[in-house]
């Protein structure tokens, strides 16, 4: 659920990254957070475990320029991977105007990334959504493991798994070296903005 | 979920009745956060800088997670949350379903006339942003 703000001329989208653990969600925000200039972000929070795994969530504000004489700004969440935190995940998807879905491109991987995807579905449509309904992009991450020893999935077995029929735009990045990072949270931001202000019939008031 | 959108006359007149109520009688911050966690209004503003976007995400947050917690024990939901601290403490409310007020306040302002203040200020805010 966005925020607008006529008074100020401001949007304020929430957009929420989703997928199985380990699969580098905070791998994101933090090279966005390291990438990004002191005047476009504002402080990264994370709450996570000792283990440095992510508890609750990560959140990312950010500021993106203007579109159409409002001034958007962008919280970037992600969710904790952990199986057993779902009731945690459904909080943190409360709200949110967009999501990316990071899927992980290790082959022991394959089945955990069809089961986010499952969860994501169910945990939308309780919040009376649907996927397709909420802008979405995917993001195949760790395509840097493609040309190590260690068995990863090919792009197309990834399409097929997740998103079957191209319906959502999909990136291949390496979010360790930033690859692929800011293509994702550019594509996202631009759809997620779009929506609103379409659902809302910004443009030109 | 709708969008929750704010006009320059709704948002002034409960500013206003902030400042009046509250900001006046002593509490140093307060703001409307959504349940999204962003900040739809901010008044006051104490001695110390706060970083209110993350006070503000960190509310909607806690206020979720309570009320998670509210369901497992069969409660509906808790609308409101207090924080004593040392020095400042921090009264959370449920103003509707979209809207939460943070305020904080230090020792030399009684929990009674918050509690007293926030109430008058929760009246006119919820008959300003009907969802
Ligand atoms: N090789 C490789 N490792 C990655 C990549 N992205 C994340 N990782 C690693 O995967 C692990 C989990 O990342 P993290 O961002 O904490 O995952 P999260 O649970 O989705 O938040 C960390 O050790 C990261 O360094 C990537 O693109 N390539
Ligand atoms: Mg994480």
């Amino acid at each position: 659920m966005a925020l607008i703000d006529l008074s100020k001329r401001e949007i304020h989208c929430k957009i929420v990254y989703y997928g199985p653990g380990r699969c580098g969600k905070t791998t994101n925000l933090l090279y966005i957070y390291n990438a990004m200039s002191e005047k476009t972000k504002g402080k990264m929070i994370t709450i996570e475990t000792k283990g440095e795994r992510t508890l609750f969530f990560d959140l990312l504000p950010l500021t993106l320029g203007k579109v159409g004489g409002f001034d958007i700004r962008i919280q970037l969440y992600t969710v904790p991977g952990q199986a057993l935190y779902e009731a945690t995940r459904k909080l943190v998807l409360k709200g949110a105007d967009g999501l990316v879905f990071v899927a992980d491109s290790l082959r022991v991987r394959q089945v955990k990334n069809r089961e986010s995807l499952e969860e994501l579905r169910r945990s939308l449509r309780e919040y009376g959504a649907s996927l397709g309904e909420v802008p979405m992009v995917l993001q195949y991450n760790k395509r840097d493991l493609v040309s190590s020893p260690i068995p990863t999935i090919g792009v197309e077995e990834l399409d097929r798994d997740l998103n079957n029929g191209l319906v959502f735009p999909r990136f291949e990045a390496a979010a360790t070296k930033g690859v692929g990072v800011f293509e994702t949270l550019k594509e996202i931001s631009k759809r997620t903005v779009r929506h609103v202000t379409q659902k809302n019939m910004l443009v030109g008031r | 979920m709708a969008d929750l959108i704010v006009t320059t006359s709704a948002l002034e007149v409960a500013c206003n009745k902030i400042d009046e109520s509250l900001i006046k009688a002593g509490v140093h911050t307060v703001l409307l956060v959504d349940q999204a966690g962003n900040v739809v209004a901010s008044r006051g503003g104490g001695p110390k800088e706060i970083d209110i976007i993350s006070l503000a995400a960190l509310t909607a947050a806690n206020f979720a997670a309570t009320s998670e917690l509210a369901k497992l024990i069969g409660e509906d939901d808790f609308t409101l949350l207090f924080h004593k601290g040392k020095k400042d403490s921090l009264h959370f409310v449920r103003i509707n379903s979209d809207l939460i007020m943070v305020s904080i306040f230090d020792d030399n302002v009684s929990l009674g006339l918050v509690r007293l203040r926030v109430a008058e200020v929760i009246k006119v805010i919820k008959e300003l942003f009907e969802p």
